[in-house]
């Protein structure tokens, strides 16, 4: 590490790509398919997760499309239904949960603590074809006619009413969590075993920490919904009892179950996205984060209480009311850590050095999105309130503030920050914050109005309406063809960059941490000595230099 | 649709204000603390803006005292939501003692509802005014949800189980009912309306069946159209012949049943499928239209006989054009009070 002043990139025109990285290391497509380099892995994964995010953009741009007009003029009721449940299903366990785990966790944790892959290299390989398995079952699922039940798959309709591929969907759910449970596995083994000397806990960048929060949820609430899964199919397949009141069964257990994991599985998409945003600003701010151990343990607390709020989902279901005043109530507990880590991020701008590159850029983007998504929670907290807004669109509003504005933007603003590293060349710079603003501007124009329709009464998952609806719908779909765009810029200009861009250099931020210490894009091996850690994370009080 | 435009639902019930004044006491305190929020960080970006390009700012670990400040304080407000809340919910679960009870059924892709004299209706819900009302409900298929949103009440209404919801309508008017948890292909159409009426009216609509004093000097079609319209005979036989067999054109001709028998649509088989609907299902339906017996007199089923022989005549656009505004209820929901 230097503290010497360094010249500017500008003035530094002999950057070039490193001779020997894991990308050049292997070109056939064995070598891609047979790899067991966790950076090579989490490639796999943003291909494919890529792939499943235009197809769930696709469902929701045909469902805004629908949603123009309150006449059901552009697809039938039941392809609706399909539409939403595809969006839905694949949204959540194709896209968010393993967006940033599985791709900027998988590619960044051993370097982060100095190791040289995960602990288990084989298994991080079969957690991919398993979720790729996962994804052939949908897809499955989608082209022999589709599925309507809906992402949460609620019973009886799921296990009795419903005439559609309902097994094929449900396994391919069920497949997509192994992956997620074995990826968390890994990490857990990994972040306890893999640290590089000196490397304590309290060193630990703060993505470490919401990625080892974000893998206990993964291996301790993933099992119940494959459980819950498998039981609706045995009851949709062999008429078991279970949940449909004509056999026997109870309806309700199926959404205690449901959301026993499906509430905590909202944790495992955003926290990753917290662990993101922690290291943008500590580098765009040349700062530590301030509150460094309220931050990290904060994860945890998000991690534990959010297994207890999973009643908040049920208060209108016919639970005891008393049960539902205490989900109320650990509701309101769980919303106290998020508001702690939102007050220490903004603290740590407070005399800082902030610049305004493209993952900082995104980052006010997240925060800005995040504190609405946040607080919209509070109205739905409000047990009286919810029963109101429950199941209108100001839920479809407040969950995609906190996934999409929230996560989304994370996963974009931790590609921009990482991308130079993945594959040694940045990309063009007004595009990116391009991208940031479209994203932004597109996002609240889509969703603030349906916090409005919602309150005034509006259901989710209606694919006709009433005419008095019809000013927000307008809105939102207008926001979301603007929001599209947004998004697809970054699949023009990213891949772009990995051929054209300009050279980036080991670390084009001058930023802190072991990942930055290595070549862009870094060798197979990660390191070429184990590396010795003798400071804390965040240790901005000397500069890293830009070029090594 | 600018004229449309507002923030709240019209509050028709006597809890709806109550549910409002939280909502408001929220996003006051949400908006303040967002604001602030926004403020500091816009601030500190402008501010802090990196001066040069070695800059080194002071680094500051964190202070104690701050993060308990800001995790006791938003905390206490919370609670102050948590209790607010719960107080309502206590409140919207507890109907009084004198409440009248109504009877709920939900089904793909229908309400029907019997009022406390055995009077039916479906999809409609005709309510005296300053009444307390008690929802008893349950489903007899998959979960449904009943939702008024100006009466900002909504419960579950499940299979196997009974739920109970209750209001007291507060100002006339119809409102919106609307299923709110999905249900399958139609649940954009399990919608209704419950319409709320002076309590000498809502006596003189459970005698009659109408508000219309005029419906006397009607001819048995237009009456029958009437009826068609009020018994929402119009929720399943539609045009589309989705739900139920179209009624158009089909007068005096056979039909193909269930099990491969046919029989000539005639006054007896119009009256038997009112009075004992699964007798004789029609080739391709399921058998879920709900019985009429007791529900309506033999002069009214005469009169719904008429209006569906009209349907086959040479008269039957005439007819069809007399038929009141509310024919597609799907399209033209009912306006807030």
């Amino acid at each position: 590490m230097s503290a010497v002043p360094i010249p500017r990139q500008s003035e530094t025109p002999g950057l070039e790509m490193p001779r020997q990285h894991y990308l050049n290391a292997g070109y056939s497509i064995k070598s891609w398919l047979l790899t067991l380099d966790h950076k090579r892995i989490a490639i796999l994964y943003l291909i494919s997760v890529s792939a499943f995010f235009v197809m769930g953009a696709l469902f929701a741009g045909m469902i805004r499309l629908e949603l123009l007009t309150p006449q059901g003029d552009l697809l039938e009721a039941e392809t609706y239904n399909k539409m939403f449940t595809m969006h839905g299903v694949i949204m959540i366990f194709f896209v968010l949960i393993p967006s940033i785990p599985a791709i900027l966790g998988n590619f960044l944790i051993p370097l982060m603590i100095g190791a040289r892959d995960v602990a288990f290299p084989r298994l991080n390989l079969l957690s991919w074809y398993v979720f790729m398995t996962g994804g052939v079952f949908l897809m499955t699922a989608a082209i022999f006619g589709g599925v309507d039940t809906g992402w949460t798959f609620y019973t009886p309709y799921s296990s009795v009413y419903s005439n559609t591929n309902v097994m094929l969907a449900g396994m391919g759910a069920f497949t997509a969590g192994f992956s997620s449970i074995l990826t968390g596995l890994n990490f857990i083994v990994t972040i306890h075993t893999m640290r590089a000397p000196g490397m304590t806990w309290f060193r630990l960048p703060l993505f470490i920490w919401a990625h080892y929060a974000t893998s206990l949820i993964q291996v301790l609430a993933t099992p119940v919904i494959a459980m819950t899964l498998v039981l609706m199919m045995l009851e949709r397949s062999l008429h078991l009892g279970i949940f449909d009141p004509n056999l026997g069964g109870d309806p309700v257990l199926f959404q205690h179950l449901f959301w026993f994991y499906s509430h905590p599985a909202v944790y495992i998409m955003i926290l990753p996205g917290m662990g993101v945003i922690s290291e943008i600003i500590a580098c765009f701010t040349r700062r530590r984060i301030f509150g460094y151990s309220f931050v990290a343990f904060s994860s945890l607390g998000i991690a534990i209480i959010g297994f207890f709020v999973w009643g908040h989902h049920l208060f209108v279901s016919s639970q005891s009311v008393y049960a539902g005043m205490a989900f109320s109530l650990i509701t309101f507990l769980v919303a106290v850590p998020s508001a702690i880590k939102t007050f220490n991020w903004t603290a740590t701008m407070y005399k800082a050095s902030i610049s305004y590159e493209s993952p900082m850029v995104f980052a006010f983007g997240f925060l800005g999105l995040f504190v609405i998504g946040g607080v919209t929670g509070l109205f739905l907290g409000a047990i009286g309130l919810d029963v109101h807004m429950h199941d209108t669109y100001f839920v479809v509003a407040h969950f995609h503030y906190i996934m999409v504005g929230g996560e989304i933007m994370a996963f974009l603003g931790a590609l921009h920050f990482w991308w130079p590293k993945m594959f040694g060349r940045k990309y063009p710079e007004g595009w990116a914050i391009l991208a940031a603003a479209l994203v932004f501007i597109g996002f609240n124009l889509t969703f603030f109005p349906q916090f409005l329709v919602g309150y005034l009464g509006m259901p989710r998952r209606y694919h006709t309406y009433p005419a008095e609806f019809q000013l927000f719908n307008v809105l939102s779909t207008a926001g979301a063809s603007i929001l599209g765009v947004g998004y697809l810029l970054p699949f023009f200009y990213l891949p772009w960059s990995i051929r054209f861009g300009q050279v980036a250099g080991p670390n084009p931020w001058r930023a802190k941490g072991l990942e930055w210490q290595v070549q862009s894009p870094p060798l197979t091996e990660n390191f070429e000595q184990t590396p010795i850690v003798t400071e804390e994370a965040y240790e901005y009080s000397h500069l890293e230099a830009k070029v090594v | 649709m600018i004229g449309q435009f507002s923030l709240w639902p019209p509050q028709a019930s006597s809890v709806a204000w109550q549910v409002d004044a939280l909502y408001i006491f929220i996003l006051a305190v949400t908006i303040l603390t967002s604001l602030a929020v926004y403020f500091a960080i816009v601030y500190f970006a402008v501010k802090y803006k990196r001066k040069s390009e070695d800059e080194i700012p002071e680094q500051i670990e964190g202070h104690l005292p701050l993060e308990i400040a800001w995790s006791i304080i938003p905390l206490g407000i919370m609670l102050v939501m948590f209790g607010w809340g719960a107080k309502l919910f206590f409140d919207l679960t507890r109907p009084p003692a004198e409440a009248l009870n109504f009877n709920i059924v939900g089904k793909q892709w229908m309400w029907k509802m019997q009022h406390p004299t055995g009077k039916r209706e479906i999809n409609e819900l005709h309510v005296p005014m300053g009444q307390p009302i008690k929802l008893t409900m349950t489903s007899e298929d998959v979960v449904h949800s009943f939702f008024i949103p100006a009466f900002r009440t909504k419960f579950d209404v499940v299979p196997g189980r009974y739920t109970t919801s209750w209001f007291e309508p507060t100002k006339a008017g119809e409102y919106h009912i609307f299923c709110t948890q999905y249900c399958g292909t139609r649940h954009a159409q399990m919608i209704g309306r419950v319409v709320v009426m002076e309590p000498a009216q809502y006596e003189q609509w459970l005698k009659t069946g109408s508000v219309n004093a005029s419906a006397a000097n009607e001819t048995p079609e237009v009456a029958g159209a009437r009826l068609f319209q009020e018994q929402r005979c119009v929720t399943c036989h539609q045009t589309n012949g989705l739900m139920a067999p179209v009624l158009n054109g089909v007068f005096g001709k056979p039909v193909q049943l269930q099990g491969g028998a046919t029989i000539v649509m005639d006054e007896s088989y119009i009256r038997e499928s009112l009075l004992d609907p699964t007798a004789k299902i029609v080739n391709g339906y399921q058998p879920n239209m709900p019985t009429f017996q007791g529900q309506i007199s033999e002069e009214q089923i005469l009169q719904l006989i008429a209006y569906i022989k009209s349907l086959s005549s040479a008269a039957g656009g005439q007819a069809a054009a007399t038929k009141p505004a509310e024919e597609q209820p799907t399209n033209t929901p009912p306006a807030g009070g």
